[in-house]
């Protein structure tokens, strides 16, 4: 196997900025997940990888040898494209010995290859199929059958469960993993859906406009988000963010909004008065760091149900405060009427905070 | 009341469609009658009724035609020569625009737009004009009537003139195969060539096969080219044969005649009927995944 490292990788098509300046190193065997929105350069980092795509800047290592002007075929990746891109005038069985065949292996050798490989995805019944011929979760199989039968030193797949029902979808995270680690091929996997990369991935990297915002292991991304676009795209529901303003008051310090006004603690004054800019900022609260106080007290605000989304184990209470609106997570138990008024309260210890201007995290 | 009204009128208009459809045809179904019952006959009175069964007319299969004291090529070297050219440019048009046709669609390079309207505009002007162009060049590279070099001269001018329509048929045929294939086929192990032809050539079989049957035919049915730069008969297609032995005879030897057009539309015929389930798939279908 092998690493590969990205080194201030740039990938310009005429004036679209697909990737910018991205550097990032996935360890050998590593499985990490490239995630970010629709159009933000993950296909084309890939392809970057795969050969493809020449980047217009920076180089690329597989282990210490630089690959830029290596054409795909002396790669060695296997790739699963997302729309799988199975060859459709061919069985099952060929599509999956086609890389083998073009490398000359033995018939035997092929045969063998293609049967281990399909008995592992348990497609060993569809080898006489065409790809017309079946459905998108068995595609997806044939597709991967066909990027590891020929033993890649890089593994490569983008988004190749979007295409599969929920069910499947989270029956396949779990065996794509399973399989990854078993094999211990380096994996760089691209998805847009936060869940797949946080459950899957050893590690995140976050795309937006074709800039790494943040690399980094899942609960990392979660407790320790570098910025607004982190912040806001990991988890789900996703963070409430309140503009606000940092006021001091004789020794107390507060952070004004709108609808309420947070009394900070000693240690988060110290902070933002080091290393805040300008005191504008924006407050970050996940919802499930937002609790219900049995009675008005110290720290707690009013506010109105504005609307209920049960979950089953978990409710979204829609919280309203003049105009401001807090989405709340709490357990199913809570039984509270739309219209009703509550007393809510922030655990300080868990909130973000990030300056309004550059968007960056200073708590 | 209203109700046979309405089908008074329908079975009317049915009527009209198919008097519409029949009337032009009546000419052609009689030409193409007169041209088989002659070939077999002595004699054809009223156009279609043949006298004296006989299958004299065919005697050129087994001895040359003897004119005016001139005994003309065997009709078999002819039918060669025929196929030769066909299957030639038929060859010649096939490679070279499933060639040019996935350049034209898959690879960028500056001016391809343009290009490609140039070719829809030359393709509408008609290729007689080029004649005199095209004999200046043959003649000036001395390939002017002299036997085989300027047989096969006449082949890649033929080639070349239905290449670019053909080019840009097949580009339509090959735009619509998704980049991902390609670039599969590439990681996984194919050169650029051998991508065109392992995964993307087999996609795009009904836009040859179309390509390859249009080219059969209109090579088959060539003459303006033939005959005007061949002078050997040894090296006349069928057609400009046809229209010699026409010009030849002073005194028409109908059923001569008539038999070797017979002769020279019978493959056609076959070709037809084998490739036209082929030909069928490809309008209906467009491209069969
Ligand atoms: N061949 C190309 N020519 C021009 N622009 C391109 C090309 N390929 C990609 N782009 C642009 O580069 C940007 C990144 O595209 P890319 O396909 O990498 O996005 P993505 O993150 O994979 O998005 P998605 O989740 O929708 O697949 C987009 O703005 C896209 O329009
Ligand atoms: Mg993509």
């Amino acid at each position: 196997m092998v690493s590969v490292t990205l080194e201030n990788i740039s990938k310009y098509f005429g004036k679209v900025r697909a990737v910018e300046n991205l550097n990032l190193k996935i360890e050998d065997g590593e499985f990490i997940a490239l995630l970010g929105p629709s159009g933000c350069g993950k296909t084309t980092t890939l392809l970057m990888i795969a050969g493809i795509y020449k980047p217009s800047k920076g180089n690329i290592y597989f282990g210490d040898k630089i690959v830029n002007d290596l054409p795909p075929r002396d790669r060695n990746v296997g790739m699963v494209f997302q729309s799988y891109a199975l060859y459709p005038h061919m069985k099952v069985f060929d599509n999956i010995a086609f890389p083998l065949k073009l490398r000359k292996e033995p018939k035997d050798f092929i045969k063998k290859k293609v049967q281990e490989v399909a008995e592992l995805l348990k497609i060993e019944d569809l080898l006489d199929r065409k790809p017309s011929q079946l459905s998108g979760g068995q595609q997806q199989r044939v597709a991967l059958g066909r990027a590891l039968a020929k033993e890649p030193n890089v593994f490569l797949m983008d988004e190749p469960l979007a295409n599969l029902d929920a069910k499947l979808r989270v029956i396949m995270r779990v065996e794509l993993k399973r399989l990854q680690k078993r094999l211990g091929i380096t994996t760089v996997y691209v998805t847009h859906d936060q869940v797949e990369a946080m459950t899957m991935a050893d590690r995140i990297a976050v795309l937006s406009n074709g800039r790494l915002q943040q690399v980094g292991r899942s609960e990392e991304l979660y407790n320790k988000p570098r910025n607004l676009f982190v912040a806001g795209f990991i988890g789900s529901p996703p963070m409430n963010f309140v503009d606000c303003i940092f006021v001091e008051e004789g020794d107390e310090a507060y952070l004004e909004a709108e609808a309420f006004r947070l009394r900070l603690t000693d240690s988060i004054k110290k902070i933002l008065k080091e290393n805040a800019r300008s005191s504008e900022l924006i407050l970050g609260v996940r919802p499930e760091d937002i609790i219900i106080s049995e009675r008005k007290a110290e720290g707690s605000f009013e506010a109105e149900i504005y609307a209920m989304e049960p979950l089953g184990r978990d409710v979204i209470v829609n919280l309203r405060m003049n105009d401001t609106i807090l989405k709340m997570m709490t357990s199913s138990l809570f039984k509270g009427a739309v219209g009703e008024k509550i007393w809510v309260r922030i655990s300080l210890d868990k909130i973000h905070i990030f300056d309004k201007k550059t968007e960056f995290a200073i708590l | 009341m209203a109700e046979l009204k309405r089908r008074v009128r329908r079975i009317l208009g049915s009527i009209l469609v198919y008097a519409v459809l029949t009337v032009p045809l009546i000419p052609i179904f009689l030409m193409y009658t007169w041209l088989f019952v002659q070939a077999f006959s002595d004699r054809v009175i009223f156009g279609i009724i043949p006298q004296g069964l006989t299958l004299r007319n065919w005697a050129f299969l087994n001895n040359p035609i003897v004119f005016g004291g001139i005994t003309h090529t065997s009709i078999w070297v002819i039918l060669r020569n025929t196929l030769i050219f066909t299957f030639g440019v038929t060859g010649l048009i096939t490679v070279v625009s499933s060639l040019s046709g996935y350049a034209l669609s898959r690879v960028q390079f500056k001016g391809r737009t343009e290009f490609m309207q140039f070719i829809l505009a030359l393709h509408a002007f008609p290729a007689v004009i080029l004649l005199i162009a095209v004999f200046y060049i043959l003649n000036k590279m001395g390939l002017y009537g002299k036997g085989l070099l300027a047989f096969l001269g006449i082949i890649i001018v033929k080639a070349g003139m239905e290449i670019p329509m053909s080019a840009w048929i097949l580009k339509g045929f090959f735009d619509v195969i998704p980049w991902d294939l390609e670039w599969a086929a590439l990681i996984d192990g194919c050169t650029r060539l051998g991508t065109w032809r392992r995964v993307i050539l087999p996609m795009i079989m009904p836009g040859i096969a179309a390509i390859s049957i249009f080219s059969f035919i209109a090579g088959w049915g060539e003459f303006i080219l033939v005959y005007t730069y061949m002078a050997t008969e040894e090296y006349f297609t069928l057609s400009v044969f046809i229209h010699r032995m026409i010009g030849e005879i002073m005194y028409v030897r109908w059923g001569t005649i008539a038999a070797l057009g017979v002769f020279y539309l019978l493959p056609i015929i076959f070709f037809f009927i084998f490739t036209q389930k082929a030909l069928l798939r490809i309008y209906i279908g467009g491209i069969k995944r």
